[in-house]
């Protein structure tokens, strides 16, 4: 009998307190994001997809087409390509395919590189109806930025 | 009374938008008064404020189309979403929303409240087993039971009112309680009631909100385990009158509390009685409603069926008995 | 709801808690066998995200089966990133630095709380109270802002590499952390506890339900705040340490009752000494490389490894067959919500449904995990 008072009380207790609690965050200010209106900015180590670094001077990318990167993706996303440089010495990058719809963002490419030619991009806003925008070209990619920097 | 045509044609009209705009407004502010609670923004999108988005929701459901699935019995099928509108609208026809503002007084209105109630009870039931949806017809059968429950003491409650103004007629139980807050059934300081009205008043509130399958007690639509309950298999608009049939039940509901216990269209302090003190507490009432629902987390069926029978009736008789006991004596 | 039933065999019907539902959490079937709202016999159907992870470690080398430990539990993925890692070390040899050590026990404890605030969210969601789940993901924002600073990304981690962790922490990394740490700690008492933790419906609809006993949980193998919610004291960071857990002091939360309550308020204190493990760590944390010496091909020497790690749903097991060469030979991983699902066949004959469900809840399931 003792239990079935002591519910009644606690519990009505317990409800007054739960409502009081609902009311004081009712009246405190909303902590959401009006996205796209606010719109926010990435941390300096945020992982969008790749992209290629390109020379300070030149603005041509630092790769020189080892396939380093290509050997450690585990998703075979990478596929490049290379001449032979008019310097007679190395390689020149030509093409650059990065298969986005593959690519886990683990950064094994980044990490592998020994020439400081590849980094990740800041890019987050990748929603598209056509799967063709997400094999991405990243020499078409460094030439636009160029263009932009100048 | 006035029996011209203009009169019924205008309170026709009148109800009927009371009733179109309660029924898409209380969701645009159960959304709103959600999102704040949550600390978020509600719709905001759809014209100032998010006022249109009933309108975009509206349009939405009627532009769907309304799939009837081939294994349910077609006749019952259609006609429940519009059965659990009917009660609700009709019964808006004799609540005296003030001294003058009043479709149709009738002796036994109290009565004929509760009669339109427990029909719609009746179009959840037969909603959900026309689905012919396992989920659906376990939905049903929780409703009634649950319904079925709660009526109970709600009535026992009302009773209780009814003893203590001698009357069944809505508009003479608001009358009774005019003149300032002191008043009105909740306090009722004549007569030693005041002890016991106010637990009247709390029975009442949640047999309310436990009659029109709100949270916490709404475990016919629990969507976490039985999808939408007894509404499964209903589109476009048929859902849409499920929903809209929620909305104006609650809001009979309050009706009722509000003239039942805090003095229809009374001022709390007895100055400027009208129409807009009946509005405001109705809303207060609603309020509180979407509030309670966002805060708690759903009961167990039989942990309902325990409050109902084991807490809320024995204390409605004890109340109706004290009552009895109180009139007699003093 | 202890009462036992008559449940009447013969009169029963099949209801799918199919692989579309809103309270199985993630792709999980579950044929129930019923009579009324009465469960007669339960039976979970699983394979259906089945990944084929173990063939994937196998046809690849070592490094590339990191960013799929961490698909398997996204919610801890960290502590899975930690598993595979201490096993590669352990097989070829490879030695951390200390702060490489303690920063991956400051970032899996933190992914540990989020994972239990995600759990807590989901749980009440299921169980009809919608408020606090946008509560406990305004604290979990935070940790994933703060784990988003370090590692890069927000859920999916690839954060630890052989040999430490691939990015260091910044003083800003600390400062938000020992920020985060004191608003928790606030926020706790009155919007977790107050609100629901003492709440007279959650109490009723979890005490009580959903009993495992000492002996089920052994026979099933149940570990992880499952096996603590029935009084078996064991957390494969006290019995089986490693890294750096030794160095910390922290309890381990048990409780007796054997019921969802009991599991519940286990993960509850469970992040309460999480966060004063990461309150420790930071105080002590040391300076130095982040990266230990590590050979670019692994060759690790044929044999048999295992390691264990403590996730937030139990205990995560790698198992590694090495063959000498630079692919591992098998991959075996031992998930702990496999053993933790299997008691529910047993456990929700007799239950009510809603019950079930709630029982379900508390044992914390992440689909993807059992079926790797």
């Amino acid at each position: 009998m003792n239990e079935y008072w002591s519910d009644i009380f606690n519990g009505s207790k317990s409800l007054i307190t739960g409502l009081l609690i609902t009311a004081r965050e009712f009246c405190k200010p909303v902590v959401t994001e009006r996205y796209p209106y606010e719109v926010p900015t990435m941390t300096p180590l945020f992982r969008g997809h790749i992209e290629l670094i390109g020379n300070e001077e030149t603005g041509q990318p630092n790769c020189v087409v080892c396939g380093l990167c290509q050997r450690a993706c585990p998703s075979t996303c990478i596929s490049l390509e290379g001449k032979k440089a008019e310097s007679g010495k190395g390689k020149v990058l030509t093409r650059y395919i990065l298969d986005f719809t593959k690519c886990s963002l683990c950064g094994a490419c980044v990490e592998s590189c020994n020439f400081n030619a590849l980094q990740f991009s800041k890019e987050y806003n990748l929603a598209s109806f056509d799967k063709n925008d997400y094999i991405i070209d990243l020499l078409k990619r460094l030439e636009d930025q160029n263009q932009c920097k100048q | 009374m006035e029996t011209s045509i203009w009169r019924a044609l205008l309170y026709l009209v009148g109800i009927m938008a009371f009733a179109g705009l309660n029924a898409a407004y209380l969701g645009w502010c159960e959304r709103k008064g959600a999102a704040r609670i949550q600390r978020r923004v509600g719709p905001t999108e759809a014209g100032w404020a998010g006022l249109a988005q009933p309108l975009a929701d509206g349009l939405k459901l009627m532009s769907k189309q309304l799939l009837v699935p081939d294994g349910v019995d077609s006749i019952i099928f259609r006609v429940a979403p519009v059965l659990a509108m009917i009660p609700a609208i009709t019964s808006m026809v004799v609540i005296p929303f003030s001294g003058g503002i009043e479709a149709r007084g009738m002796e036994l209105s109290v009565l004929l409240l509760f009669a339109l109630a427990s029909l719609s009870m009746i179009a959840i039931l037969l909603g959900g087993w026309a689905s012919g949806n396992k989920y659906a017809i376990i939905s049903s059968a929780r409703a009634v039971s649950q319904n079925l429950a709660y009526e109970i003491p709600m009535l026992l409650t009302v009773i209780t009112i009814v003893m203590i103004s001698g009357s069944m007629n809505l508009r003479e139980i608001a009358l009774d309680q005019q003149g300032g807050f002191w008043h009105w059934n909740i306090f009722r300081l004549e007569n030693g009631h005041f002890v016991i009205m106010w637990i009247s008043f709390i029975i009442f509130f949640i047999c309310s909100i436990a009659e029109t399958n709100r949270a916490p007690f709404d475990m016919t639509e629990a969507e976490s385990e039985l999808v939408a309950g007894y509404m499964t298999e209903y589109g476009s608009m048929g859902f849409g009158l499920f929903m809209m049939g929620e909305y104006l039940n609650m809001v009979v509901g309050a009706c009722l509390t509000t003239v039942l216990f805090l003095g229809g269209w009374d001022c709390p302090f007895g100055k400027t009685p009208g129409v807009w003190w009946f509005l405001i507490k109705i809303y207060i009432l609603l309020f509180t409603v979407i509030w309670i629902r966002w805060t708690y987390p759903r009961t167990q069926i039989y942990r309902l069926l325990n409050l109902s029978w084991k807490i809320l009736i024995p204390f409605s008789l004890a109340i109706l008995i004290i009552t009895a006991a109180l009139i007699k004596v003093f | 709801m202890t009462v036992p039933v008559n449940l009447r065999h013969d009169e029963t019907f099949v209801l799918n808690l199919g692989p579309q539902h809103p309270a199985t959490h993630g792709v999980l079937r579950v044929k129930l066998t019923m009579d009324g709202e009465y469960i007669v016999k339960a039976e979970p159907v699983l394979g259906y995200v089945h990944r084929m992870h173990e063939k994937m470690a196998e046809a690849g080398t070592f490094a590339q089966f990191m960013p799929n430990t961490a698909r398997m539990d996204y919610l801890h993925a960290l502590a899975f990133n930690h598993g595979w890692a201490l096993v590669v070390e352990k097989a070829a040899g490879i030695e951390v630095p200390e702060r490489a050590e303690y920063i991956r026990v400051i970032t899996v404890e933190l992914n540990r709380i989020a994972s239990h605030l995600l759990w807590w969210a989901a749980f009440l969601l299921d169980l009809g109270g919608f408020t606090p789940l946008l509560y406990a993901f305004d604290d979990r924002e935070k940790i994933i802002d703060l784990l988003e600073r370090v590692t890069g990304s927000r859920l999916t981690y690839c954060y630890m590499r052989f040999g430490g962790v691939c990015n260091d922490i910044d003083d800003e990394f600390i400062s938000g952390t020992r920020a985060f740490i004191k608003r928790l700690r606030s926020r706790m008492p009155r919007l977790y506890h107050d609100l629901v933790t003492h709440n007279i419906i959650l109490i009723k609809r979890i005490k009580d339900i959903g009993i495992v006993s000492k002996e089920q949980c052994r026979r099933y193998g149940a570990t992880g705040p499952v096996c603590r919610g029935s009084g078996i004291n064991y957390d494969i960071r006290k019995n089986e340490p490693y890294s750096v857990y030794p160095e910390f002091d922290f309890d381990v939360p048990v409780f007796d009752e054997c019921d969802s309550m009991a599991r519940y308020m286990v993960r509850m204190h469970e992040m309460e000494q999480s966060l004063r493990i990461i309150e420790q760590a930071l105080d002590k944390l040391p300076d130095g490389p982040v990266m230990g010496k590590a050979p670019k091909m692994l060759k690790p020497e044929a044999g048999y490894y295992y390691s264990a790690v403590e996730t937030a749903r139990g205990s995560f097991g790698h198992r590694l067959v090495c063959d000498g060469g630079k692919n591992p030979y098998k991959v075996k991983l031992r998930s702990p919500t496999f053993s933790n699902l299997s008691l529910f066949g047993e456990v929700a004959e007799g239950m009510l449904l809603a019950d079930a469900l709630a029982f379900m809840g508390s044992l914390d399931l992440v689909i993807p995990e059992i079926d790797r």
